[in-house]
């Protein structure tokens, strides 16, 4: 299973010695190395220690570490308690953690209370970089921002906590530029495991893979586009895509998805509208094949409500025609950019 | 709310919370408004099924039938058998 976050203590694990005895405490070596890299992969890293909170996390800012750490759990609870704690903070399964320690017990009581924890001696972890756990089988543009990704999300989701008045004058304050593109090379591993990971916002959960990718990428007869999202808090990452099948006088979307992690952005109808202007601008019909797979009701109601009807059916596979009745500009909270 | 029947009242003050300004009438077409991004459309038909405790099948996620508060409330009168609204 791999790895998506690990959860360090402190004491004899990230530094040597005991913070309180010692407020000096020195890193162990290869400590840093090890959470840059880790960081660089996409895997998150948070903190399980039984410490006084302030006192460690002012140590950590003069390490200059703190800013890697998300939602530290720095107190005098179990540490089962405290890894479940942060995983309901990231939304990852438990099975996606690894958590390292120095004692013994405190890996036996995490062992117990959740069995999918790799829980790792921290005297032993010399060829941690080099276990298949921690090396995520593709390593993007979005795995690299993922740690920063989260921390946006966590003002945000701050930010709209306290935010009187409705929905859409918050999104309004976020200041969003949602972009769109021709898919480039660099942006294939992406762009499968945006077939491979997205379910709920996927018209007809067709997965591609990255050869495949590539070469409609390049097909004359098909276009392939990606989307990103960004506001004033930081990067999405890119989180949209759809591929068009362009033959003479019809154009046919096979996909449009969205990343669920823009769900509550308000951003779901951006796309299908820019491609009803584009092929109601070049003069040609705009149809849509639609699976559904049990979990993509959201995508049908986008497509109807964009005005797609259906117009046949072969099998599972729904084919909705527009009548450009519908068209309707982005939302007023959200810039869109079209690139080349 | 002069006019409106118990069904139409709910679906007003459901759809004003997401437009607060706008004093929204039976017959104003909320997609041509602009009104209806990819978050209302989600929660529109989840509150219509709650609400109303009805079904929304696949062949009534229609434009027509969501263009405006009437249309919502003909279609909930439709799926419940209550008499059409005036």
């Amino acid at each position: 299973m791999a790895v998506k976050c690990v959860v360090w203590d402190l004491d004899n694990t990230v530094w040597d010695g005991i913070l309180l005895e010692d407020p000096e405490v020195r890193l162990r070596p290869h400590v840093v190395h090890l959470l840059r890299t880790l960081d660089e992969r996409g895997i998150l890293h948070s903190i399980a220690s039984r410490n006084d909170h302030d006192l460690a996390m002012a140590r950590l800012r003069e390490l200059g570490l703190d800013d890697y750490f998300l939602y530290p759990q720095i107190n005098w609870n179990s540490k089962a308690d405290s890894i479940a704690r942060i995983a309901q903070d990231l939304n990852l399964a438990l099975d996606a953690f690894a958590f390292v320690d120095d004692q013994p017990f405190e890996r036996e009581e995490v062992a117990f209370s959740h069995a999918g924890v790799l829980c790792l001696d921290s005297a032993l972890l010399d060829d941690l970089l080099d276990r298949p756990e921690f090396n995520p089988r593709f390593i993007t543009g979005d795995s690299r921002l993922r740690r920063r990704m989260y921390q946006a999300d966590f003002r945000r989701n701050r930010e709209e906590a306290d935010y009187v008045g409705p929905k859409e004058e918050f999104l309004a304050t976020l200041g969003m530029v949602f972009t769109i593109a021709p898919c480039r090379e660099q942006d294939l591993q992406r762009a499968e495991e945006l077939t491979v990971r997205t379910h709920q916002l996927n018209t007809t959960g067709y997965t591609y893979s990255y050869e495949e990718l590539d070469a409609l990428r390049q097909s004359p007869r098909h276009e392939l586009l990606i989307a990103s999202l960004e506001d004033r808090h930081g990067a999405y990452g890119k989180i949209g895509l759809s591929l068009i099948e362009r033959d003479e006088g019809v154009w046919t979307v096979k996909l449009l998805l969205m990343s669920c992690r823009v769900m509550s952005k308000g951003v779901g109808t951006i796309l299908i509208h820019h491609l009803l202007r584009r092929a109601k601008a070049a003069g040609v019909r705009l149809r849509a094949e639609l699976v559904d797979t049990g979990r993509n009701r959201q995508m049908l109601i986008t497509y109807r409500f964009a005005g797609f009807k259906e117009i046949a059916r072969t099998g599972e596979v729904a084919l909705l025609e527009n009548d450009y009745s519908a068209l309707q500009p982005p939302p007023p909270y959200v810039e869109l950019r079209l690139l080349d | 709310m002069d006019g409106m029947d118990a069904t139409q009242i709910k679906i007003k003050e459901f759809l004003s919370r997401f437009f607060k300004s706008h004093d929204l009438q039976p017959d104003e077409d909320i997609f041509a408004l602009g009104f209806v991004n990819s978050l209302l459309a989600m929660q529109l038909v989840a509150f219509v099924e709650k609400e109303f405790g009805i079904q929304v099948e696949d062949a009534d996620l229609d434009l027509d039938n969501f263009r405006s508060i009437r249309a919502i409330s003909s279609l909930v009168a439709r799926k419940t058998g209550a008499p059409a609204p005036a």
